[in-house]
């Protein structure tokens, strides 16, 4: 079997929003929708304070809210671990993005542009069946399958890469095979002291978070 | 410990998804009331009425209302799946009773009640929302529809209620007013929730309180029936805004999601040099 999943090295990560920029590129989301973001978090009291990068969206998980609470199945998780979305059944009645405990799901209503009117890249890549439907990040599903297809490797080749893995400065995200031993993910998760967000909720998300060196 | 940012109001749903827990639940209470109290067969009609009210709100909330029947083409196993199957049949019962057909009072009594069950359903699986996916939000939801049609009842159906109906009132508000309490002490691990909740139910506890005080003198000192009306009335359309405002602050003033937050902050200057991967 198969189970995609991504990894993020919170010590790796910069904060530079690269990923969120890379992503808006690859699905052209309109503004204020970040499939994937980066949260500035600060902790603590002078002196001692701490700042978190971290990155976040859908969480991909194992037991989506989202897909239970769908009245159209236009949600679903496919064998591999990806939910996905289809735009033609969703009705954007946004039950989703209540039953999502990580904010990943985006409803608008209406079609809007960084600047006012639509630009060239923005007119060519606007999709009216995203409009006041559910939308959210899709690990590229799209890259992934083609990449598939074509003999390509996901988390170790570009072109089978979400874009936001690819796009990543500091090496902080990692993505791939959790069943495939030699994978990237699998490896880090091996030998890394990781945690999921908001695992309480019984939600087994895709998505990790590395923080320490010290194996488990 | 969790680290993150403070938890915020969720905006996907507002007055018009909250409509439909408000009319939904009152027409379904009506329902239940009517086919156990009797009183005119309008009563049906009525009801039937109210939950097409909060159904037509959902339908100007959702993105793409002309889709809606996908609801019925591609049905999950969604609890609003559910009630959307429901639906039909309560509607075709509750008219179907309004016009005297024989068995089809009982038959909408127990729909509304399994479709008010599915609203508190709905409620209690999004699990974005901790004041929503409590344990207690269904028997909330139920007790204060059972209300809410009691309620209505009194309002609406010209009779002096008998001792039976009074009970069943003083019963479900007791019940409401029990679970609210226990939904209030649910939220202890979502303070934002809990407080907006306790201020939000200062005014639904004050209503019901009321309408249960208001039982005590119509059944220990039979009332000239001018008064006991008018007390009829009064304890009805108080505990009904009671069990409207209940469901309007839970959708739009409680729905405080968890925020984002970290079992663990990351161990700076204990990584590898270079790459990770």
């Amino acid at each position: 079997m198969t189970r995609w999943a991504m990894v993020a090295d919170l010590r790796r990560c910069v904060g530079c929003q690269t990923c969120t920029a890379a992503c808006k590129h690859a699905n052209a989301t309109p503004p204020g929708v970040q499939w994937r973001s980066v949260l500035d978090m600060e902790f603590g009291e002078y002196p001692e304070v701490q700042r978190v990068f971290v990155p976040v969206g859908c969480q991909h998980c194992a037991e989506p809210p989202c897909v239970e609470v769908c009245p159209t199945q236009a949600t679903k998780r496919r064998a591999d671990g990806i939910v996905t979305m289809d735009y033609g059944i969703c009705i954007g009645c946004a039950y989703c993005a209540v039953a999502c405990p990580y904010q990943a799901r985006y409803k608008t209503d209406r079609a809007s542009y960084a600047y006012g009117r639509a630009g060239a890249h923005e007119q060519r890549r606007f999709d009216p069946d995203r409009l006041a439907v559910a939308t959210k990040c899709t690990f590229c599903v799209e890259r992934i399958d083609d990449g598939l297809a074509r003999g390509l490797t996901p988390g170790r080749d570009p072109d089978a890469t979400p874009a936001c893995v690819n796009a990543c400065i500091a090496d902080a995200l990692a993505f791939g095979d959790l069943d495939d031993p030699h994978s990237t993910v699998a490896t880090l998760l091996r030998e890394q002291r990781h945690f999921r967000m908001h695992e309480e909720l019984g939600t087994a998300p895709g998505f990790y978070y590395l923080w320490d060196r010290e194996p488990r | 410990v969790n680290y993150g940012p403070d938890p915020w109001l969720q905006t996907s749903w507002d007055w018009r998804a909250a409509a439909n827990f408000m009319a939904g639940g009152a027409g379904c209470g009506l329902l239940l009331a009517a086919s156990v109290a009797g009183g005119p067969r309008w009563l049906y009609a009525a009801g039937a009425a109210l939950v097409c009210a909060g159904l037509l709100a959902v339908l100007a909330k959702i993105g793409r209302p002309w889709r809606a029947l996908n609801v019925f083409a591609h049905p999950g196993r969604s609890w609003m799946s559910r009630e959307a199957l429901v639906a039909p049949p309560l509607l075709v019962a509750a008219l179907a009773a309004s016009f005297g057909v024989s068995g089809a009072a009982p038959l909408a009594g127990a729909l509304a009640l399994g479709f008010v069950y599915c609203q508190g359903r709905i409620l209690q699986a999004a699990r974005g929302i901790p004041a929503w996916r409590s344990p207690v939000t269904t028997p909330l939801i139920v007790a204060i529809a059972l209300a809410e049609g009691v309620a209505l009842w009194l309002l609406l159906s010209g009779r002096s209620a008998g001792l039976g109906v009074w009970a069943g009132f003083a019963l479900a508000l007791a019940a409401s007013i029990m679970l609210h309490q226990l939904w209030r002490n649910s939220l202890g691990a979502a303070p934002r929730a809990r407080v907006a909740a306790e201020r939000a139910g200062r005014p639904v506890v004050a209503a019901l309180l009321f309408s249960l005080a208001a039982v005590v003198p119509v059944v220990l000192a039979p009332l000239p029936e001018d008064i006991g009306f008018a007390l009829q009335w009064l304890a009805g359309a108080v505990a009904l805004a009671g069990g409207a405002w209940l469901k309007f602050t839970l959708v739009t003033r409680t729905g405080f999601n968890q925020g984002y937050a970290l079992a663990h902050v990351p161990v700076r200057g204990a990584g590898r040099e270079g790459s990770a991967r």
